[in-house]
């Protein structure tokens, strides 16, 4: 190891001026980073974690002052111009966005951006350039390299514009890689690729790493150090084992409680009481999408979104629903409230056959069925106070209350979800994402209704937030006795709130059984794979855990593959299994949809 | 792609066919009539006239046959210019017409573009106010001032240039009234250009080219423009149409022969013909640039499927 490190920060400082007066955003940042080492900044938003990486890159917003010291090898990168910078980003750190869908610019081919990269930085002949470019995807596990070179963003997956980010960012050799929060937008079975080649590239580019991230899970398997940042400042710092083991500061003795773990025992579901009866029945429910047809003359393509799905959701029971994006989990919430019309199958909710109903019969029985959605920001009009938008329901189904009535259940509704009424004139903007989604929650309950689906919740909000509104679910279900559709797709949380827990893949339902079950024993080989790919935080048994992290991605729906549709990924595929589709059968107490049931062994769990 | 222009191609009819009908019946039904003068005719050559003319058919008769002589590309004699085709009167105005636009236009393009962008990278800055200032007033000042504003400097003060004419259709004769048409599209170019601006250089990918060590130049050529250029391109579509059929201010203050007053004549006339002649012409090329609008579009974000 060198005497100088690496990257040596010295009393950062961020400040932005925005007209409700400066914003401190880092403050007095300190710490180095040696060569090849993996550094984990680790905090929630806000936290100033992402601010304090774009400050040593001079990229911070134009309101943004950064002062105080960071030298990359000894050279001085705080308050220089965009030219010594330039030379710098891209060349010397190579940097790694969150979003992999709006990060690449979608109006140039890959080939294009990388290109220019390279001309940039490293001038070389075109035939030179391809070929390096060609290298570099190759090195992320992109195959046909040469032809994504002339492809354009939006035709790659998730999973593969993030290699692309990778790769662009590795091009000229960085001797440091900054990932801002590197997999969050992705599936957690690609995520765990994606963190599995950052950890080959940075092994075979003898790069420096600095994660930044807010997901203890993914720090505890692949970096040696870390940061804790609250609210602008270092609460903490150490190796990875040591900070797990005996985190010193109560912030981040929280922030570890709050992380849903699948080793950690359950924290228990409201009980279910023993006569209740069924509320919510489908029967075989597909819903199928039109789309134009591709060419002249050819005939419009058909996808279908969700194949012959059957479930049955008790009374105060809580049915998770899990999958990776795609596999139509939100598309069969949406069909059972016929808020997009099932193309086969019958749906019954409280004995009444919603799938029959002319629209005024189903307008009224909507009152007992009610969304809460995934962006609480986006959810909430923005133009409208709180106390309209929780009162807007009633405006529909209780026109007859007077003003003073609604404002009183408005206020009655907040104070059950943790609000108060002082709150009630305020607009959406001036409350914090976890307070969003107790609006869209307070909206969604102010009717009373029976059953309440919830669309992954809490995937935008901080470990704590998630934990917080997941306790106000189970609260709210047991005081007003409610049925819940719980999607989502981190297992972790579906496992603190369900009962049943569904998975889904391509549509079809792979295996169906009672939360402890499934994650005791999971039958189903794609239900083994998703918990598999679930980080856990605790670096000790990450180092410890064997995985086979699941290759590639979900198959087109356009064109599932034949038989099961799992095969093409599946470790165990055998040849009936691209011949006959597993029918969902009864084993041992979990409905699972796989001809090798039964017979895998016991999942290798770490 | 062929689908694509078959189906624009289609869908252009109806369009096409309710504008006539609305145009039609509209100045059918606007009193008087193309024979109307300060001399009263007798009514019998009045009465001959409107035979020879087919306007003593019942109107729905009188549209159908305009409908038929529309589909053989005829659009019927002009009632005031006795001796021409409306085909040929578009055909003598309809060139010094696309010349001047067609001017006005690359320049509108050029100049706002350019300013736009500029005021777009020093955002709230003294080049951003000077640009929005200058074309604020592009914008406010009407054509009737500006033009002989610019004449009575540029011709009648320092007489560099032509005060109006044709002339020999060179530049000099040319220029007043091409920048009097072009300034207040400069200006409307330059704030929509600057505003997509602003909004593209604030997305991810470009913050993402500035992690890469771009230049700023690169960011703003390489990866900023053609996305910023997308509302632009929208914008441009009817604009184009407008530029290029005439402006009936421009061409009355320049003296210009020029399609734009054959519009106004027409209707003030009542000369039924080309009234319908100018507005099918300015309908279709309306249509045309709005589907060559869509066909750029597509080529410059490759996510739109032609």
């Amino acid at each position: 190891m060198s005497t100088t490190p690496l990257l040596e920060v010295s009393d950062l400082h961020v400040r932005f001026t925005t007209p409700a007066g400066p914003v401190q955003a880092v403050a007095g940042l300190s710490f180095s980073l040696s060569a090849s080492e993996t550094l984990a900044i680790v905090g929630e938003s806000g936290s100033g974690k992402t601010q304090a990486a774009l400050a040593l890159l001079g990229l911070l917003a134009d309101n943004g002052r950064a002062s105080g010291s960071a030298r990359l090898e000894g050279e001085e990168l705080i308050g220089q111009p965009a030219r010594v910078l330039n030379r710098v980003r891209g060349a010397r750190i190579g940097m790694v966005f969150q979003d992999p869908m709006t990060s690449l610019n979608p109006f140039l081919t890959i080939g294009d951006q990388m290109g220019q990269v390279l001309a940039r930085h490293r001038p070389m002949a075109r035939a030179a350039a391809r070929a390096e470019c060609c290298r570099l995807l190759d090195a992320v596990g992109i195959s046909a390299a040469a032809r994504r070179l002339t492809q354009y963003p939006h035709e790659l997956s998730g999973g593969m514009r993030q290699r692309v980010m990778i790769a662009a960012a590795l091009l000229c050799r960085p001797a440091l890689l900054i990932a801002d929060e590197p997999t969050t937008a992705l599936d957690v079975t690609v995520q765990a690729q994606i963190l599995a080649l950052l950890g080959e590239l940075r092994r075979e580019f003898a790069t420096a790493v600095l994660l930044i991230t807010h997901d203890l899970g993914i720090v505890a398997g692949t970096c040696e150090r870390m940061l804790v940042m609250q609210r602008g400042a270092l609460v903490e710092q150490g190796t990875v084992d040591q900070v797990y083991a005996e985190p010193a500061h109560p912030y981040t003795r929280r922030l570890l409680a709050a992380a849903p773990r699948l080793d950690a025992p359950r924290s228990a579901a409201v009980p279910l009481p023993a006569d209740s009866r069924m509320l919510l029945a489908a029967e075989e429910v597909s819903v199928r999408f039109r789309l134009p047809p591709e060419r002249l003359f050819s005939r419009a393509r058909e996808l279908q979104a969700v194949s012959e799905v059957s479930l049955t959701v008790a009374e105060r029971e809580t049915l998770g629903i899990v999958g990776e994006s795609g596999c139509g989990k939100s598309t069969l919430a949406r069909a059972l409230l016929r808020l997009v019309e099932p193309a086969a199958g019958r749906v019954q909710f409280d004995g009444r056959e919603l799938t029959a109903l002319d629209r005024t019969q189903l307008k009224a029985a909507r009152r007992d069925l009610q969304l809460v959605f995934q962006d609480p920001l986006a959810a909430l009009d923005p133009r409208m106070t709180v106390r309209d938008i929780v009162a807007e329901p009633l405006r529909t189904f209780r026109p007859e209350l007077r003003a003073a009535e609604v404002t009183a259940e408005v206020t009655k509704i907040l104070e059950e979800v943790g609000l108060e009424a002082a709150h009630l004139y305020r607009y959406p903007h001036q409350f914090s994402g976890g307070q969003c989604q107790r609006i869209g929650i307070a909206r969604a309950l102010i009717l009373r209704p029976k059953l309440l689906v919830c669309d992954e919740p809490v995937s935008a909000l901080d470990v704590t937030i998630q934990s917080q509104i997941i306790n106000l679910l189970r609260d709210l279900q047991e005081r007003f006795g409610l049925t819940l559709l719980f999607i989502a797709h981190d297992l972790a949380v579906v496992r603190e709130i369900s009962h049943r827990v569904m998975v889904m893949y391509l549509g079809r339902v792979v295996e169906l059984a009672p939360v402890e079950r499934l994650y005791a024993s999971p039958e189903h080989p794609y239900t083994r794979a998703l918990l598999a790919a679930v980080p856990i935080p605790d670096p000790e048994r990450e180092r410890n855990r064997v995985r086979t992290p699941l290759a590639g991605e979900p198959p087109s729906a356009f064109a599932p593959p034949s038989g099961c549709a799992f095969r093409t990924r599946c470790p165990h595929a055998i040849e009936r299994c691209a011949e006959e589709r597993p029918a969902l059968r009864d084993y041992r107490g979990a409905l699972v949809a796989c001809h090798l049931a039964g017979k895998l062994g016991e999942p290798g769990r770490g | 792609m062929l689908r694509f222009t078959l189906n624009r191609l289609l869908g252009a009819i109806p369009t096409l066919l309710i504008l006539i009908a609305v145009a039609f019946f509209l100045i059918r039904m606007a009193p008087g009539g193309p024979f109307d003068s300060e001399r009263q005719l007798p009514p019998e050559i009045e009465a001959n006239l409107r035979a020879a003319y087919n306007l003593d058919a019942p109107l729905h008769q009188q549209f159908l046959r305009y409908l038929a002589d529309l589909a053989r590309g005829d659009f019927g004699p002009s009632f005031q210019y006795r001796d021409f085709t409306v085909t040929e009167l578009i055909a003598s105005g309809f060139p010094v017409s696309l010349r001047l636009g067609g001017l006005a236009l690359l320049l509108a393009l050029v100049l706002g573009v350019t300013a736009g962008t500029l005021a777009a990278m020093r955002q709230n800055r003294a080049p951003d106010y000077a640009v929005m200032a200058v074309s604020m007033t592009g914008i406010s000042v009407p054509n009737f001032v500006m033009a002989p504003l610019l004449v009575l400097v540029f011709a009648v003060l320092l007489g560099w240039l032509p005060a109006g004419g044709l002339g020999d259709g060179g530049w000099r004769h040319l220029l007043l009234p091409v920048i009097c048409l072009a300034l207040p599209q400069v200006a409307y170019i330059a704030r929509l250009t600057r505003g997509s601006m602003i909004e593209v250089l604030r997305s991810h990918f470009i913050r993402t080219a500035r992690a890469q060590g771009l230049a700023m130049h690169t960011i703003v050529l390489r990866h900023a423009l053609k996305p910023a250029l997308l509302p632009v391109v929208s914008f441009l579509g009817p604009a184009a149409a407008g530029l290029i059929t005439g402006s009936v201010v421009i061409e009355q203050i320049f003296g210009l022969p020029g399609l734009g007053r054959y519009f106004v004549q027409g209707a003030l006339n009542r000369d039924y013909t080309l009234v319908m002649g100018v507005v099918v012409f300015y309908g279709a090329l309306i249509i045309l640039f709005n589907f060559l609008v869509d066909l750029l579009y597509g080529w410059l974000d490759p996510r739109v499927k032609a």
